[in-house]
């Protein structure tokens, strides 16, 4: 009797073990870390709302060669400690095939050694240029750089022939990484940078160093690096101040709240943004209209919100993971991951993606268009 | 010349808004010796209450006041459920009751209203008025009128009437007020209730110029409570200088020195203070009879 007693809960764990082991070997699991909440969930909200919209949308087109996908996020409320316990526990429990979102450059850095020791693929969402270099195996991002926000704006002063300017940036680590990149590529674009101010996050008053930024002499330009509250404040001190020279902003404000927040002193403001807030301005011709407009459509229409840039990495990043996987056929990590650096033409919400294994962002500078406020709406510089 | 007046306009206006929030803190420290370190959370939701008031078509007066009954009902639900059950407990255990409810409000407000950050209309209009080579915001001397207004009531309240003699009385020894016969629950809990009142108000009037977000408080509540300790903890003449000193302190060293070390620039000034006098500018001396 006690023989049979086992025998049964043996059948019943084994039972029990094949019901739920059937629905996940028929599903794929890919995995996200996001800041949904905390200081980036600007960030991480609209990332995980898009990547929520179009596992659906690939699963209800039959998924990728007939495998469905299952979507873990987790949320690390933007800690860089927490994203790391997150991704280990994607890797050793949840066992996922590739890893689409990290939202932060600082939670991003955390992830990655978890994914290169694992050899799972890590398409991040974060912005700075040291996610993806030095090169890591592994590693890939889809948003635009800091380096290349610098080098477009002093494009666009070249060409306007303005070639000193000031900087006054956030402590933040988006402000201080985007500062030192413009410091940086500054003099190979033959822009002088004389005067460097910056502010907290968190500070409610930037007037003192605007004042002295008014008071250098030579200044023709002013550019703010930094994301969330600061730059709103910076632009209406900066029209308080009645500073008559161009200010530019860097693409960390490129959502409607940076507008609504500054008012009419956002008007003039230029910025480097990605195609996709100005979806309904560009010309026919443009090859990525079609991908930028049906993204926002999708997006606003399924969310009610406006359309962000940030969302639009996400919906990138899915993207190229799901090509690589159909190209490779399977969802071996490795086979993936070499589809992934093989991407080519692959054009998105950010940009015409073109990899190699020099580079894996794989955009150029016309990735990004020159943006200025106008009566309070986005419009092309042409 | 020009630079300097700009450094004492940008050090009015930062210093009108940390007053105006320190001031929040006195009627409670009066009343209980308690540190409330939810004030900030107090002038968040005044400042949210409004906005998405708002946004929901109430007109924005209405709407301000509304959100300041709002958080003093919040701010008697606070007294009541959460001091009241531990008031037994010594001031310390009372002030980690009060960071643990600063940190449950801003996960409500988090959850209830958004995550992003939120701006109010000025109440006279954008345009900076211009004074000798420098400008100053409209806005900013709303905030520092709001700031002595409340200043001037509270010390009518505290010194004058006889409700301010009972808190000062349950200050001084809560049993011997209780002996001859003052309600020390009505009281204290009437605090509380002010003390939310007066930093709503603090949160629509500074939301202007600082924005707004759910977790905006305590950043500001922070900066309020180096100004009572500055200018003294306990008294409303005290918060309003200490915040004007604040401010003032820290756009001179964002505009001389650099705006690297504004912050630390304060914190020195108000260790140095406080070494001196370790009661603040206008602190009362404490004697302890024994």
């Amino acid at each position: 009797m006690a023989n049979f007693r086992v025998a049964a809960a043996f059948a019943a764990v084994g039972l029990a073990t094949a019901l739920l082991a059937c629905p996940a070997s028929a599903q794929v699991k890919i995995g996200s870390v996001l800041s949904v909440t905390g200081p980036a969930s600007f960030l991480g909200e609209p990332e995980k709302e898009t990547l929520k919209i179009y596992v659906d949308k690939i699963n209800a087109k039959g998924g990728i060669d007939g495998q469905k996908l299952q979507l873990i996020i987790y949320d690390d409320g933007g800690n860089a400690n927490a994203a790391r316990t997150f991704a280990t526990r994607l890797v050793e429990q949840d066992k996922v095939v590739a890893m689409v979102g990290g939202a932060t450059t600082g939670t991003s850095m955390a992830e990655i050694p978890v994914f290169q020791d694992a050899q799972i693929p890590f398409i991040s969402l974060g912005g700075s240029i040291r996610i993806i270099q030095p090169v890591k195996k592994w590693v890939f991002k889809t948003p635009h750089t800091d380096r290349m926000a610098c080098e477009k704006i002093f494009a666009d002063l070249k060409k306007r022939k303005l070639t000193k300017v000031a900087l006054i940036s956030g402590t933040d680590a988006f402000g201080k990484s985007m500062r030192d990149q413009c410091i940086a590529v500054a003099p190979k674009a033959g822009i002088t940078i004389v005067h460097v101010e910056n502010y907290g996050p968190h500070d409610s008053d930037m007037t003192p160093q605007l004042t002295k930024i008014k008071a250098t002499p030579g200044v023709q330009a002013v550019i703010n690096t930094g994301f969330g509250q600061g730059p709103a404040i910076v632009t209406r001190d900066y029209r308080q101040l009645g500073i008559p020279y161009p200010l530019y902003q860097s693409h960390g404000v490129a959502s409607k709240q940076f507008i609504k927040l500054a008012g009419p002193a956002a008007n003039g403001v230029r910025l480097p943004a990605a195609a996709l807030l100005v979806a309904d301005q560009l010309p026919d011709s443009d090859p990525q209209k079609p991908v930028v407009v049906a993204y926002k459509k999708t997006f606003e229409a399924k969310t009610g919100k406006p359309v962000s840039t940030f969302g639009g990495h996400a919906y990138d990043a899915l993207m190229i993971f799901a090509a690589a996987a159909k190209r490779a056929g399977s969802f071996d990590k490795a086979k993936v991951r070499d589809q992934i650096e093989k991407t080519k033409g692959f054009i998105g919400t950010g940009g015409t993606f073109n990899m190699s294994p020099t580079n894996h962002l794989g955009l150029d500078l016309s990735a990004f268009r020159m943006l200025e406020i106008k009566d309070g709406e986005w419009t092309l510089v042409h | 010349m020009a630079e300097f007046l700009q450094f004492v306009f940008s050090g009015i206006t930062v210093g009108a808004i940390y007053a105006l929030v320190a001031i929040g803190f006195t009627l409670i420290y009066n009343a209980s010796d308690v540190v409330n370190f939810a004030q900030g959370e107090f002038v968040m939701l005044g400042a949210m209450g409004t906005v998405f008031l708002g946004h929901a078509g109430v007109p924005l007066l209405l709407a301000g006041v509304v959100a300041v009954l709002i958080t003093t009902v919040v701010g008697l639900a606070l007294y009541r459920w959460a001091i009241v059950p531990a008031r037994e407990a010594d001031a310390v255990t009372l002030i980690i009751i009060t960071i643990g409810a600063s940190i449950f409000l801003r996960g409500v407000a988090e959850v209830v209203f958004d995550k992003g950050f939120h701006s109010l209309p000025a109440l006279l209009g954008s345009n900076p008025i211009r004074l000798g080579g420098a400008t100053i915001l409209p806005q900013s001397l709303v905030v520092l009128a709001g700031a002595f207004f409340i200043m001037v009531l509270l010390w009518a309240f505290i010194d004058r009437t006889l409700f301010g003699k009972a808190v000062r009385a349950i200050a001084a020894n809560r049993v011997a007020a209780r002996l001859v016969g003052i309600n020390t629950r009505i009281v204290v809990g009437a605090s509380f209730a002010l003390s939310a009142a007066i930093g709503a108000i603090a949160g629509i009037l500074i939301t202007p110029i600082t924005l707004t977000s759910y977790n905006g408080g305590t950043l500001l509540a922070l900066k309020g409570f180096a100004a009572i300790m500055l200018g003294g903890i306990g008294s409303a003449v005290g918060a309003v200088v200490g915040g004007i000193l604040l401010g003032l302190l820290e756009a001179f060293a964002a505009g001389y020195v650099s705006a690297s070390y504004k912050d630390a620039v304060g914190f020195l000034v108000i260790l140095a203070v406080l070494f001196v006098m370790p009661r603040g500018l206008f602190g009362k001396a404490t004697v302890e009879r024994v």
